[in-house]
């Protein structure tokens, strides 16, 4: 396995009086997609939330590229070379699809080839390019929000859930821009479509009850139907 | 070139943009056009009204942040020029250090507020403005010695500012170059240069990152920005245009005291005039002052005449009569956040766009 670049240890986070992370143990090494599954409520997108310093976990050590980043605050984990794209199609609705990229490209105006590229998995950034984003659908929202994570290199991308209510055909678009996307970026994927995930996935770890209870790679998962059904409830053929 | 000055923020719709060119024209003509001091008082008060709404709407309609201590800094620009034009006598340097005075207090004050306070809910960030602002009023009145306490103070204003000023013999139009004239084109010029400075601020990276603190200030930390920061700057700079409003005041005014600048009832004036012209659009700020005050001004009178009309029909003449002005003004609140909850400018431009 390639070195780590992400590592939880024994993470607990707190929300309000709920204890929702009970200590998660997670490694996403340098390179490629890894897959966070499991079902509603395991703690997944808590877990993002907390690599993102979105909540403060309450105990345990957070490493990202060789930095304890547990404390630190939002703004400067962002900076370092983390975009957290959200399940909840996390766009400025009343900013236009321009301004929304401007606003991530933190290092000055957004490089034309790199937008050409961005183009290339997403026709409809460009076509919309002046519209408020507001108007845009969900699966163009949802692309913008990924655009918006990639207009810059990252070190890491956090996706939580890309492919929630989209259509087939977009989803199908979405694997080709991940296919390519993780030769030089490295992805941590919430996600509930077991087969988007199998398709695109090389590391996978699966949480329940607020704990990383497999860990593996996941041909090793979507070849072993009775892991699957013991890890997630139902088999990968279940869920086509 | 238009494009250059309007910060590329064009007004969108052909109404708008008519509109907008009446009430700059209006204004840029009204001593020439319109005789007496009726009118020319009213057009200096749209002017300094309109800075000071285009700054209010920078943190309420661009950053999302309720505060009641926008007249505060209103007040703190009027007191800075006007205490010092009456302690240290009528020249124009002691104008600017008034106003350096002013601007150091409020940006002082605003840097407070907005570190001490930004970080809580909107809720209590309004309830500590709030409270900021009232102590602040009753200490003005208060300091009766320092400023005149519940009278304010009358000041003297450089030679070429007064009214017996002239600045050559003769007329232009038929209109007399007083100082008056000229105070009232430096509050004119004011007013026009610092809504350019508010448009190119507003539509600058830093604008779109308050627009994107405003609408979800999470996801905008997530992409790295400090949102306390960026609401703290606002903060400052919003106080920073309210002061030179009060400056703009005192000067046409020659007075300043705590009814003018500081009362509760112009703070609730400004958030009227920004909900009426639209929230988000520093046109509708524009718009918004200038309806309020003019309705300010002669729905008075317009209620005068039509009560006189009305004598001998029973309740009619009491419920027009003037001092009831408030009550239609109220109506006509209730009815344009009704059918405009956009605000005037959203509708105009929303309708350019259907």
């Amino acid at each position: 396995m390639a070195e780590a670049l992400l590592t939880l240890e024994g993470v607990h986070t707190h929300i309000g009086e709920y204890h929702i992370l009970q200590g998660v143990d997670l490694v996403v090494p340098r390179g490629g997609i890894t897959v966070l599954l499991g079902r509603n409520g395991a703690g997944k997108t808590t877990t993002l939330r907390t690599i993102m310093g979105l909540w403060k976990p309450s105990r345990g050590t957070v490493t990202f590229d060789g930095r304890a980043i547990g404390g630190t605050d939002t703004p400067t984990i962002a900076q370092g070379g983390i975009a957290y794209v959200p399940e909840t199609m996390a766009v400025f609705a009343d900013l236009t699809v321009e301004e929304n990229m401007i606003l991530a490209a933190r290092q000055g105006p957004p490089d034309p080839a790199r937008l050409d590229w961005i183009f290339g998995f997403f026709p409809a950034m460009k076509k919309f390019w002046q519209y408020p984003a507001g108007v845009l659908s969900g699966g163009q929202k949802q692309m913008l929000a990924i655009s918006r994570a990639i207009i810059e290199k990252r070190t890491l991308i956090l996706i939580d859930e890309p492919t929630k209510g989209l259509a087939p055909a977009i989803i199908e678009s979405m694997i080709g821009a991940f296919a390519e996307l993780k030769r030089d970026t490295t992805i941590l994927l919430v996600e509930q479509n077991f087969r988007f995930a199998a398709s695109l996935g090389d590391q996978v770890a699966v949480m329940d009850d607020g704990r990383v209870v497999h860990r593996g790679t996941m041909a090793g998962l979507s070849g072993d139907e009775t892991l699957q059904t013991r890890l997630l409830g139902l088999s990968l053929d279940a869920h086509q | 070139m238009l494009g250059a000055i309007l910060s590329g923020d064009f007004p969108r719709s052909r109404v708008l943009t008519v509109v907008l060119l009446a009430i700059f024209v209006g204004l840029a003509i009204t001593p020439f056009a319109i005789p007496g001091a009726a009118a020319i008082n009213t057009a200096a008060k749209i002017c300094y009204f309109i800075v000071l709404v285009v700054s209010y709407d920078l943190l309420l309609g661009y950053t999302g942040i309720v505060s009641f201590a926008h007249a505060m800094f209103f007040g703190i620009g009027g007191y800075g020029v006007g205490l010092s034009l009456y302690a240290l006598g009528p020249t124009w340097p002691v104008i600017l250090l008034g106003l350096a005075i002013g601007l150091v207090v409020a940006i002082v004050l605003a840097l407070l507020i907005g570190l001490l306070s930004l970080r809580v809910k909107a809720i209590f960030f309004a309830m500590i403005t709030l409270a900021v602002a009232s102590a602040f009023a009753i200490l003005a009145t208060q300091f009766n010695e320092f400023t005149g306490g519940e009278d304010g103070r009358s000041f003297r204003v450089p030679e070429m500012l007064r009214p017996g000023y002239r600045l050559f013999d003769g007329e232009v139009f038929g209109t007399a170059i007083t100082g008056r004239l000229l105070t009232y084109y430096l509050v004119f010029v004011s007013a026009v240069l610092l809504f350019l400075v508010a448009l190119r601020i507003v539509n600058s990276p830093f604008g779109r990152v308050l627009q994107a603190i405003r609408e979800n200030p999470m996801r905008a930390e997530a992409l790295g920005y400090r949102v306390v920061y960026y609401r703290t700057m606002a903060n400052c700079l919003a106080a920073a245009m309210a002061v030179c409003a009060g400056a703009m005041s005192a000067l046409w005014l020659r007075y300043t005291g705590p009814d003018t600048t500081l009362s509760f009832a112009i703070m609730l004036d400004i958030l009227l005039m920004v909900v009426i012209g639209g929230m988000g659009t520093m046109y509708g700020a524009v718009v918004g002052a200038t309806l309020f005050i003019v309705a300010q001004n002669y729905l008075q009178r317009l209620m005068g005449i039509a009560a006189a009309a009305t004598e001998g029909i029973p309740i009619l003449p009491k419920l027009l009569h003037p001092d009831r002005w408030l009550l239609f003004l109220g109506v006509l609140f209730v009815l344009s956040v009704y059918f405009f909850p956009t605000g005037i400018i959203g509708k105009l431009r929303g309708s350019n766009k259907a």
